[in-house]
């Protein structure tokens, strides 16, 4: 069980993290809008989680314009990838060991 | 945290996965009700071109030509009208989902169902102006289907059937060049009621 736990990732130990990983990992690049759309949450929410995510170095900020309009689009790291890859293998884990 | 709420993770990692990369709103019930338009311009073509077989005056020549204005517009006002039901429908299902309709997924879904759907429209139109009438039937049902397919990956489980569903039958209309009617009526009547049903009962019901 410890070892299960070992690979549970602090960072993801969110709701909306998990929610933006989620996102990114299936699609090349989600911007802002649709992240705030998709999940529901607030843009200070929202900001203040993909700068944590961005700090592990599991996102990928591009900033743009299109037109006269900022945009900011998000994307997954290859790390990000597979730190999510290896905590949903973790969660798996827990849930199967406590259902035998 | 407990095994329950590593539950409700996966659960939600699921759903937004689905979400943001699926439109889910699409309304099986417009198929089936596109459907059941284009049965009845079927019908009318149909009857258009018994009236027309029977017309043995002399401005029998001159007639073809309004013939086929005739047909055209039977064409186009059922596309027109499945387009609107298609658009009313999906936008109350996806306001009742909440989903947006209007966002990058359903760019992309629009864009992918539109490349080949032009294509195969422009295409037509030459058949048309150099007079190939006969395989103009088999292209359409060839390119919407082509269009459904490429569109079915942003889409929830049948559109994609549907769609290599009229590429078959396009192909298969090839070998009946001067059925196009009843080649359209199966493709764009039967079929749309068949997987509008089908859709419906999967996707609408809930």
């Amino acid at each position: 069980m410890k070892d299960i736990l070992l690979h549970i990732n602090k960072t993801f130990d969110h709701r909306i993290r998990l929610g933006i990983m989620s996102a990114l990992v299936v699609n090349d690049a989600v911007d802002f809008k649709s992240l705030k759309e998709l999940l529901g949450v607030t843009d200070g929410n929202l900001a203040s989680h993909l700068k944590a995510l961005e700090k592990e170095e599991f996102i990928l900020v591009q900033k743009q314009f299109i037109g006269r309009k900022p945009n900011t689009k998000y994307s997954a790291t290859s790390t990000g990838k597979e730190a999510f890859k290896k905590h949903i293998e973790a969660l798996e884990q827990i849930i199967k060991s406590s259902q035998l | 945290m407990n095994t329950e709420n590593y539950l409700k993770d996966i659960t939600e990692i699921k759903s937004i996965m689905n979400r943001s990369t699926k439109f889910l709103s699409l309304s099986g019930m417009s198929g089936i009700l596109a459907g059941i338009y284009a049965l009845i311009g079927a019908f009318a073509g149909n009857a258009l071109i018994k009236q027309y077989i029977s017309d043995f005056s002399i401005y029998r020549y001159e007639n073809v030509y309004l013939l086929r204005i005739k047909l055209i517009l039977v064409a186009a006002a059922v596309l027109v009208l499945s387009i609107t039901t298609g658009f009313i429908l999906t936008y109350k299902k996806a306001k009742k989902n909440k989903e947006a309709i209007w966002n990058s997924l359903t760019k992309k879904l629009l864009i992918d169902f539109c490349v080949p759907l032009f294509t195969g429209g422009i295409f037509c139109v030459i058949l048309m102006i150099k007079k190939y009438y006969g395989i103009i039937a088999p292209a359409t049902l060839i390119f919407y289907g082509v269009a459904l397919f490429s569109a079915s990956k942003y889409t929830l489980g049948t559109i994609k059937y549907l769609g290599i569903s009229e590429i078959i039958l396009g192909l298969i209309s090839l070998f009946f060049i001067g059925y196009g009617i009843t080649f359209w009526a199966i493709g764009f009547g039967i079929l749309h009621i068949l997987y509008g049903i089908i859709f419906y009962y999967q996707h609408d019901r809930n």
